[in-house]
Parts: C-alpha cells; structure tokens; sequence
C-alpha cells in the first residue's frame, strides 16, 4: 500500500525554545484511517495543522519532512502549497460551532472551494453541494443551504462540515477530534457517518482523537503520541492485542471497558510516565548536539 | 423552525426609535436651515439683544428660542451649527473608522511585524493627552472645517484600531478562518471575506460612538476658541459665549447644550441598537 501522506522527523518549536513536536514520524495508506491518539497536549492537533499549513504564528517547523503523495510540501512557496493543499486535502474541526462563518449562509460556504479552486461554475457546485448535504442525511438540503448556522444545531453544523470536507473529493482529511464537542449520542452518528463516507469515497483519512475507543471502531492504522513524540506506529489490530511500548499498554489499561464499567479508573502508572519523559530528555539532549 | 422565526417582525425598540427620531430630525432640520430659520444666524440686532424664550414675558414674535447679547436668534444659530455638527460627525466619523479599522483589521489579522508595528504606534499615540494633542494641531494647521476633521482623525483613529485589532484577533483564532485557508484562500482574501463581515457589527457600533465624540470635540474646539471661525455659528462657539452671560440670558447656553447632548446620546444608541439587530450571533 503506497503512502498518501508520509511525515518523516517533523520538528515543531515555539518562539521561546519550548518544543511541541519531536521528529514525528506517520505514514497514512492511500485509502486508509490513520489514528493518532494523545493525552490533551501531547501535540496531536498540531500535526495536522503543521501538514495543512495553518499552525498559529508563534510556532515554526524546524525540521522534518511531509509528503504529500509525491510531492514534498515543505519544498512549495506559501502560495502554492495552500492552492495544493485546497484542491487535495480538507479538514474537519473540532469544533462544528466555530468552524462555519456566522456571518454567511450554508451554501456558498460548501461551494467556496469547488468555485474557487476547481473552477467550477456555480450551478454545478450547488448541486453538488445539495447532493453531499442529502448523502450526509440533511433533511431538506436545500433550505439549509440558505441557512446562517447559527440556525442548526451542533450536530448538523458537523455533517455540514464533513460534506464539505468530502466536497472536492480530496485525497486526505484531517479529522482533528470531529466528535469532541458533541454530546454523545450525536458523536456515534457522526463517527458512523465518517467511517461510512470514507468507505464511499476512499480518501485517507489522518483521524486525531483522545479516544482509543473511536480508534479501534474506525482505523487501520494508528500512532500514540505523547509530550510531542511518537511513542509507537502500530497497525491497529496488533495495538489491541500485543501493544509493545509501555505507554501504550497502560494507556490499554486504562481504557474503561463494558465488562469492568464500575471499577475505578485506572490510571497510567507515574513509573511509566517517569520512562517516557526521561527517553524524550535524552532524545532532545540528543538533537541539542 | 427558521421560517417561524423570521416571521416574527420584531419591533424596532424604543432605542433606535428615540435615537433614531433625534438625529432624522436634526439632519432635517440641518438640511432645510435656510427654509426653517427665522433669521440669518449671523444677523446682529442690538436693539432686539437678550430676548427670552417665548413662553416667557418680554419674548418677541419670530424669536422662538430668544436672542444672545447681540441680539442674533438662538434658533437660527441652532439650525445652521446643526449642519457643521453634522458634516464633521459624517466626514470626521467616517475617516476615523476606514483608517482605525484598516489598520486594525491589519494587525489583527496579520500579527507579527505588522502587529508589532501598528500597536506600538498606537500605544505612543494613546500616551499624548487628546484634547492638548487636538489644540496644538489646530494652532499648527489654522483653525478651519478641514483642520478640525483632520485633527480628530489624526487623535481617535487609535480608538478603532485598538477596538478593530481585538476584535480581529478573537474571530481569526476561529476554526472557520482554518477552514477558509485549507480550501485555498489566499491571506487578503480571508482577511476581507471571512473576517471582515463579522467585525463589522462592532464596526458599525464604533462608528456611531465616533460620530458623536466628533461632535463633541468640535464643540470643545470652538469652546476654546479654535473651532471653523469665531462668526461661523457652531454649538461649541454659542455654549462659551452663553456661559458669560448665564445669568442675564441662560437660554443661549442651554438650548445648544440641550441639542449637544441629546445628539451625542442618540449617536451611541444608535450604535448600540444596531450592532443588536444585525449581529448574526445575536441575532
């Protein structure tokens, strides 16, 4: 299976010195679900913004690769790379409620890319866009396309947000905990709906949760993340069964399972944590020289 | 769900109607001066100075508001002051806000060196006192309509910048600017299409707060004396020469102080009102 995307030793760094990434290293199969998983500041999200180009003014890649099928994105001017990275990749937020624009109706919010960079006419991208709004179950697609979002519920406002994703048919998507900010029974119909468009359109999908249930529901392939190093590239099957990092097996461990529901939640082990953070001192003494 | 909604006519709002009502009237009345006022504003009769009001005794037919010392018509004066009131508050107001918020929505959006720049400029400006800073343009550029607008742009353009930038940094930190610049759009193109539009409540809010303030800084301009001309009848120029004869003829200092600040007052409700209506999020 040949690479959609391919991060080899992606270095991120904050103004002051502090790091966020330590040469990660992810490939996502052409086709595939790739998860990464991390606690809550373990860097997951800044992948994705780093393969996007949207990191925040205060952090810069300092080193490391990305490649995006063939083509090296870190070697294209600004200009280019977001054209390339319109046309082939899409993003799905955390978020649904800031991720549209209050000021705008549905319609031309879905449509914009297709318009604007595929050169549609603008009828073609409408219907296009009442199609996907149908094949995300929206009911009565087209009034919602007139619609400001301030008007739908959250729910919606995140089907919306993946049809628009898949509305260029891309080649990658990055879905930065699409399911977070909802409640829970709208977060398995979104994850259904995710896994099952996926299927449908066979783009590669980079899927960044906390969730290690979600993770074994969707992915074929998955990374752990911690303090902004992977810790363990494993395929998904295998991680469940033989984790082979530590880290990861308490993180197993962790996991609240149905068959154990009142027991109370394990933690990682603070031996464990000890490992990992003296393994990334050495690691960035290591690169300091 | 959303049809009912916007079947509902929500009414306008004692608010926007007072505030409304106010500055209609008095863009009529600035209008039609020449039609409306009973005298010329800058005729002196000094047989006829110091008249009351009307419902007072001694009043005379055709000096409704009664007559300052040198016996020119309070009304008059009122209705032609109007005009200047109000092409300072458009034109002033105006200005201030297109180069408060380019620059704002600049550093906001753009931050870093830009940013940096553009917020230690305004900060040094902040620190110089405004109405001093006001005085000493005029002395340098002439006293003058032109001068007077120029000198209120040059102080309160800080206020949108400031205002304009926070605002600017809040909805760029939004995952729908992420969006916009993932499906390809270029920096200019999302400052204008994505964030402007929803600055721009806030915008509308700061522009009517600054056409009041124009207001008033002219009126503190032609208090002191520095304002279009010492003929020329403006609010600010009647209110310091009613103060040294309050006791004689209150009338002359307190009807353009009635008109002062009830236009002030309806220009931030006005503001304020519509930033209510059409904010999307609060709509």
């Amino acid at each position: 299976m040949s690479a959609q995307l391919s991060v080899r030793d992606l270095s991120i760094t904050l103004q002051n010195g502090v790091r966020i990434l330590r040469n990660v290293s992810l490939e996502v199969g052409a086709g595939r679900v790739h998860g990464l998983v991390g606690e809550s500041g373990a860097g997951k999200s800044m992948i994705g913004k780093a393969i996007l180009g949207t990191l925040p003014h205060a952090m810069n890649v300092t080193g490391g690769q990305i490649c995006f099928g063939d083509v090296d994105l870190m070697a294209m001017a600004p200009k280019a790379r977001r054209t390339w990275i319109g046309a082939n990749a899409a993003l799905i937020p955390q978020d649904p409620l800031t991720a549209l624009n209050p000021s705008k109706r549905i319609g031309p919010q879905i449509t914009r890319r297709l318009v604007d960079i595929l050169g549609w006419a603008k009828t073609n991208a409408k219907a296009r866009a009442l199609d996907l709004l149908a094949e995300v179950q929206i009911t009565d697609p087209a009034r919602v396309m007139r619609s400001y979002p301030h008007e739908l519920s959250g729910g919606m406002r995140q089907r919306i947000l993946i049809a628009s994703a898949f509305a260029a048919e891309p080649k990658l998507i990055i879905a930065d905990e699409p399911t977070t900010a909802l409640d829970v029974t709208v977060q398995k119909q979104i994850l259904k709906l995710i896994a099952q468009m996926q299927a449908e359109h066979g783009t590669a999908l980079l899927f960044v949760t906390h969730d290690l249930g979600v993770v074994s529901k969707v992915c074929d392939t998955m990374s752990v993340l911690y303090a902004g190093k992977v810790l363990e590239n494993a395929q998904m099957r295998r991680f469940f069964t033989h984790p082979i990092h530590p880290y990861s097996r308490a993180l197993l461990a962790a996991t609240p399972t149905y068959s154990n529901p009142t027991g109370s939640l394990a933690q990682v082990p603070q031996k464990v944590i000890d490992g990992v953070e003296q393994d990334i001192r050495h690691h960035d003494i290591r690169n300091h020289i | 769900m959303r049809d009912a909604r916007a079947d509902i006519r929500r009414p306008l709002g004692a608010r926007l109607w007072l505030s409304g009502g106010w500055l209609t009237l008095l863009v009529l009345g600035a209008l039609l001066a020449p039609l409306l006022a009973p005298h010329d504003p800058l005729a002196q009769d000094l047989f006829a100075g110091r008249l009351p009001p009307f419902w007072q005794d001694g009043a005379q037919r055709g000096y409704p508001l009664g007559t300052d010392s040198l016996g020119r018509d309070v009304l008059s004066r009122m209705l032609y002051g109007a005009r200047l009131a109000l092409v300072v508050a458009l034109v002033a107001g105006t200005l201030t806000c297109l180069i408060g918020a380019t620059l704002g929505l600049i550093a906001g959006y753009y931050r870093g060196w830009a940013d940096i720049i553009i917020s230690r400029i305004v900060d040094i400006w902040m620190a110089f006192p405004p109405v001093l800073f006001a005085i000493l343009l005029i002395a340098v550029l002439g006293t003058g309509l032109t001068s007077i607008i120029i000198a209120i742009v040059v102080i309160d353009w800080t206020r949108f910048a400031r205002v304009v930038r926070a605002e600017a940094m809040t909805q760029s930190a939004m995952d729908y600017v992420a969006s916009a610049q993932v499906s390809g759009r270029g920096h200019f193109s999302t400052m204008l299409t994505e964030i402007l539009p929803n600055v721009l409540p806030t915008i509308l809010a700061l522009l009517t707060l600054e056409m009041g303030i124009a207001v008033i800084v002219e009126a503190i301009l032609s208090f002191v004396n520095l304002s279009i001309s010492t003929d020329s009848p403006t609010w600010g120029g009647m209110i310091a020469e009613g103060r040294t004869s309050v006791h004689q003829a209150w009338w002359v200092l307190v009807f353009p102080l009635i008109a002062l600040f009830l236009t002030v007052l309806s220009f931030s409700q006005l503001g304020e009102g519509l930033k209510d209506r059409f904010d999307p999020v609060l709509r």
